[in-house]
């Protein structure tokens, strides 16, 4: 019997932290990278629920695999994702009313996150529960990275706050003329964000970069 | 069992929808009171920011019951009449197309602090993208603005959707809804920026057009159901009204 958390598996969870990282490289789900990252806290709150909808999906979907009829796995899928994101939608209107009011129609659009339904068609359909989840897991948390890494440098540099407290020090800063950057606020700056994280992934790592 | 069969398929898909359904019905039945308590502190949270008080989710309903002391309901007559003013969506009411104007009900709230007497009233009105509503405050004089809250479902980003910042909502304050006459003129949101000492205009936002235009009517519509019932309870005491009414005419 293969060990419970060998080799192969540390693979599931490593690779899209890193060089097969859905925002990244693959470029999905960049949408919700752009939209909700001004702020730490609502990147960290979309992260966890995303991480949750993957998990949960990918592992009812590997559970039913052999059940599912063929014609209709794709609508099972997205019927899975969307229950699923119905479920958090309703948590967090009730426990967190107004995180659930800035992300607003973020959530719904998680049943869009082409990360979901990629690694269900690509992956949860054809692996053991195990596996399934684990790749879940790895995929959700390079999504979430992103997000994080995306979101302290907005709201550092954006507003000068971290988690909504104003950070120490940046007073001192003020008083020396520096003032926060409104553009980091506005989306393109999101992407200019990924755009230099991609950046940092491909110097490190020569083989990430395309042939033309 | 042939797992392409069209029974399969279909039975697969009945049990499949039974079962999520079932499940989020139940989850969203047991949450519903939660929801329906954070929509109530969001609320009172909203009318209280009218009178310029900050309140947490936490202490919403301790805050409001120590400021709110009253609540009203009239209708488009200006006549006072029963139920909970809490209860009134005014956004809800003004989305119903089988409602018709006539019979809305239009609920206000009384509030003090520091000694004095305020009037927040609810609105509703069409934005670009969808809705907008807000609370404003009277003073005393059923006149003058002391603050105003508007909030937006899904006006652009930038432009409209500023109709919720201090930068549109602090310049409310001060302004007066009647002319020195003592008639209703409301307050309008002026494109290209209010003129300078008009009592009855604030700065509108550039590019955000119809939203202001939108706030514009919405104030117009709502204000004058309450400044006619305002009026009616204000001639009773007359000595105040014109006491009001020279306070105006100085202004201008």
């Amino acid at each position: 019997m293969k060990s419970f958390f060998n080799k192969q598996h540390q693979k599931l969870i490593a690779d899209p932290m890193g060089d097969q990282n859905p925002i990244t490289i693959q470029v999905l789900g960049i949408c919700s990278a752009l939209a909700i990252t001004t702020q730490l806290e609502n990147a960290l709150v979309m992260t966890l629920a995303v991480i949750f909808v993957m998990t949960s999906a990918s592992s009812i979907i590997s559970i039913l695999r052999n059940h599912i009829p063929n014609r209709i796995r794709i609508i099972v899928q997205l019927l899975v994702v969307a229950s699923l994101v119905a479920l958090v939608d309703q948590i967090l209107k009730a426990f967190l009313p107004d995180a659930s009011e800035q992300l607003s129609v973020f959530i719904g659009l998680i049943i869009t996150n082409c990360i979901i339904m990629g690694r269900l068609e690509a992956f949860a359909m054809g692996n053991k529960l195990w596996e399934s989840f684990l790749d879940a897991l790895g995929n959700a948390f390079g999504y979430g990275w992103i997000l994080v890494a995306v979101a302290f440098v907005r709201e550092l540099f954006g507003s000068g706050k971290l988690m909504g407290y104003e950070v120490p020090g940046f007073s001192h800063l003020y008083e020396l003329g520096y003032m926060n950057n409104n553009l980091m606020i506005l989306p393109p700056m999101a992407l200019i964000v990924v755009g230099l994280i991609i950046w940092m992934q491909r110097a490190r790592n020569n083989d990430l970069i395309e042939e033309n | 069992m042939n797992k392409e069969s069209n029974i399969y398929t279909f039975t697969f898909a009945v049990i499949m929808v039974l079962i999520i359904g079932t499940v989020l019905a139940f989850t969203s039945e047991v949450l519903q009171p939660r929801k329906k308590q954070n929509a109530a502190d969001k609320k009172m949270i909203d009318i209280l920011s009218a009178i310029g008080v900050d309140a947490t989710r936490a202490q919403a309903k301790e805050e409001y019951s120590k400021y709110i002391i009253a609540e009203t309901i009239i209708n488009n007559k200006g006549e006072i009449i029963d139920g909970s003013a809490f209860n009134i969506d005014v956004l809800f009411q003004y989305r119903d197309k089988t409602l018709s104007p006539d019979d809305f009900k239009y609920p206000f709230y009384t509030a003090e602090k520091d000694n004095q007497t305020y009037f927040i009233v609810p609105m509703a009105g069409t934005g670009l993208w969808g809705p907008v509503w807000g609370f404003v405050a009277l003073e005393q004089d059923y006149n003058t603005v002391y603050g105003a809250a508007f909030d937006h479902k899904a006006e652009t980003p930038g432009l409209g959707a500023e109709i919720n910042t201090d930068f549109f909502e602090l310049p409310f304050k001060g302004k007066k809804i009647k002319n020195y006459l003592g008639e209703f003129v409301s307050i309008e949101v002026k494109k290209g920026g209010a003129e300078e000492g008009n009592m009855h205009q604030v700065d509108g936002i550039t590019g955000g057009t119809i939203t202001s235009d939108g706030v514009s009517d919405m104030l117009f519509n709502t204000l004058q159901i309450y400044d006619n019932y305002f009026s009616q309870i204000n001639t009773v005491n007359d000595t105040t009204a014109q006491l009001i009414n020279i306070d105006n005419i100085n202004m201008q």
